[in-house]
């Protein structure tokens, strides 16, 4: 069975004006980590707080272990941990504090479920009298997922746990996530970090409320249906604005100190075309698309299609 | 039971570590209470008066003495033309003028009658009047002396006598005046900010999503604030009895009994604030505007309600202040027992009731 399953969700706000979460599906396998990935306002925390019994679906159904979240929310409310996007414990109280006010309000305490939380609790451990409002940002996301883990959850939602988080914090973080999976917990995780996204066992795509794609990191990128090349030259801004220009081209853009050029045409036309325009030093190789390449496609797609629409 | 206890917890340690709110919570009672007993005062104590004695015979030099020896007025001799008191006057050197006519002590002696002119600045009329009820009632003691003499026949002497606070003092009437408003502002303002105040950081969504029951996020957050208020209501006492010499003539247990039903109808109209309002600002306004007002204007507290008209006096039924200023001058200056007070209690009683009804009607279980 599936801990968690979503079938034609929409969610509208401001009395049906603004559409954020359209028609969704998708379903979540028990121990599973899926990636909701998409920018700011895609629609994820919409989805986050349904399936956590906070916000009512206009239409569709939903359930999480099992439970309709309309119906059962409040036995959903008692086998979930949720992490919301911003940081929601108590400033004015220690680290301590916040993690035993969690425990007890879940009828546990921080002995019976320490084994779960150790690796993450150990490294704010030395900071346990500090106030949670003092934290660092890391710091704070280790508190807050230590609080909505305390209870052993069967599903864990963490929206954006990630997001203004170090580099390093964000590896360790995820590595947490990992052992977590291992105890078969699952977990829905958000990010607008499209490099996290490999380090799901599946993601899903969103943008504008729609899911544009669900699949496995790898099959994600497999799917990509064009040959991918980096491309480098003296002027990065001629070289775009010449690419752009180009017939061969399907899609260009910068991706950090490179282009990124999906073409129709080869590498050797492509280099022909650049040098006769007068680029100089000239760099372009074939590269495995990345997430992001991905997501950049599927977003091309749609604008194309909105605006064959509006056509 | 466990988790109910962390929660107070909790909400103690919330109200402790916020210094500021704490110093309010404390300091506020207590300037109110030193201000309206020592400095914002409506007793008068030493008023200018001028006293033109065109007379200066025997009856008026005594009855000056009189004026000069009551503590009210801090008398001025002066000889003034009517032009020079009505420029006193309007510079406001002076509340009130008396004026002797030449011949003062022949005309009383021989004519049996006699006048004294009595002039007030009514532009502030409740002390004008005061004055001039001190004025006549000297002329009158002074009168009074003379006339065992005298044979006036058939006179009425009305024997006046003020009950519960026979030297019209203050401070008794403003002492249940301010419990009421400390209590009700208090105990409004805090609840309804303490809960908004998780909805604004979005620590309600997580608590939300948890098994806690509404009814004891609501009861959880409302103690530490009756236990405050119920230290803050002995401390006011404390002052009123020490300091403002108001002794609390009824039961202090009823007192106290009939004060924590206030602060509990207060708590429950601050919980319902608190389900209506989403940030902490328009919880604190409509706490300020929805208790302050009504509470300053319309308990009878500063106007009283019979003068009011009659909209306001319906009005002022749903102000529980208004309940609770009877019931705490009744025992407190009255030293009245239950049975005089049974009416007022139900109904503060009923308010609180309806009140937490409503707001646990109204405690959102979801976000919108």
């Amino acid at each position: 069975m599936d801990a968690i399953t979503v079938n034609n969700v929409t969610k509208t706000y401001n009395k049906k004006t603004v559409l954020a979460v359209d028609n969704i599906s998708f379903s979540v396998g028990k121990g599973e980590i899926f990636g909701l990935i998409g920018p700011d306002g895609a629609g994820k925390s919409t989805i986050f707080r349904m399936l956590t019994t906070l916000l009512l679906p206009d239409s569709g159904t939903a359930t999480v272990g099992g439970l309709d979240i309309v119906k059962d929310f409040k036995a959903i409310r008692g086998i979930v941990g949720y992490m919301p996007g911003r940081f929601s414990l108590y400033q004015d109280l220690t680290v301590e504090e916040n993690l035993t006010f969690f425990a007890t309000v879940f009828n546990t305490s921080i002995e019976e479920n320490y084994d779960l939380i150790k690796d993450i609790y150990v490294q704010i451990e030395p900071f346990k009298d500090r106030r949670a409002g003092k934290l660092s940002g890391g710091m704070k996301q280790k508190l807050a997922l230590c609080c909505a883990l305390i209870h052993k959850p069967e599903v864990l939602f963490l929206d954006e746990p990630t997001t203004g988080v170090d580099v390093v914090s964000r590896k360790e973080f995820w590595d947490m996530l990992k052992r977590l999976k291992a105890q078969g917990i699952t977990i829905l995780v958000s990010t607008s970090y499209m490099d996290e996204a490999t380090l799901c066992d599946r993601i899903g795509l969103i943008l504008n409320g729609k899911m544009l794609s669900i699949a496995s990191p790898e099959d994600t990128i497999n799917a990509y249906p064009e040959k991918l090349y980096a491309v480098k030259a003296n002027s990065i801004y001629h070289l775009l604005l010449d690419l752009r220009a180009y017939e061969g081209t399907i899609n260009c853009y910068t991706f950090g100190e490179y282009l990124h050029i999906s073409i129709t045409s080869n590498e050797a036309e492509v280099r022909k075309y650049l040098e006769d325009k007068g680029h100089e030093n000239i760099e372009i190789k074939a590269i495995t698309p990345t997430v992001e390449d991905c997501f950049i496609r599927l977003l091309k797609h749609q604008d194309e299609r909105n605006s064959n629409k509006d056509k | 039971m466990k988790q109910f206890l962390s929660f107070i917890k909790k909400e103690f340690a919330h109200v402790f570590r916020d210094r500021k709110t704490l110093i309010m919570l404390f300091g506020f009672p207590i300037v109110q209470i030193v201000l309206f007993g020592f400095a914002l005062t409506n007793e008068l104590k030493n008023a200018n008066i001028v006293v033109v004695d065109n007379a200066k015979d025997l009856a008026s030099q005594q009855i000056i003495d009189k004026l000069q020896g009551s503590k009210f007025f801090n008398v001025q001799k002066e000889i003034m033309t009517p032009s020079a008191i009505d420029a006193a006057f309007k510079e406001g050197k002076i509340k009130l003028a008396v004026v002797f006519p030449v011949n003062f002590n022949t005309d009383l002696l021989h004519l049996n009658k006699a006048s004294i002119q009595v002039i007030a600045d009514a532009s502030d009329p409740n002390t004008a009047q005061t004055l001039t009820n001190y004025v006549i009632s000297i002329v009158g003691d002074y009168q009074a002396q003379l006339s065992p003499t005298s044979q006036v026949p058939y006179t009425i002497q009305p024997e006046v006598r003020m009950l519960y606070n026979p030297d019209l003092k203050g401070a008794p009437n403003f002492v249940p005046g301010v419990m009421a408003m400390v209590l009700l502002l208090v105990c409004v303002m805090m609840t309804s900010v303490s809960i908004v105040r998780e909805k604004e950081m979005g620590t309600m969504e997580i608590l939300l999503v948890s098994p806690v029951k509404p009814l004891m996020v609501i009861v959880a957050k409302a103690i530490p604030y009756l236990v405050l208020s119920i230290v803050n209501l002995c401390v006011i006492l404390l002052l009123s009895v020490y300091a403002l010499d108001v002794p609390v003539k009824g039961s202090l247990i009823l007192l106290l009994g009939e004060s924590t039903l206030l602060i509990i109808t207060a708590l429950a109209l601050g919980l319902l604030i608190s389900t209506i309002t989403s940030s902490q600002q328009s919880a604190m306004f409509a706490s300020m505007l929805g208790m302050m007002l009504p509470t300053m204007l319309l308990s009878g507290y500063l106007f009283p309600i019979e003068n009011m008209p009659v909209v306001l006096q319906v009005i002022s039924n749903i102000v529980p202040a208004r309940w609770y200023y009877v019931i705490v001058k009744a025992i407190m200056l009255k030293g009245l027992g239950f049975s005089f007070i049974w009416k007022e209690t139900l109904i503060l009683a009923g308010m609180a009731v309806f009140f937490t009804a409503l707001s646990l009607r109204n405690f959102k279980i979801r976000l919108e």
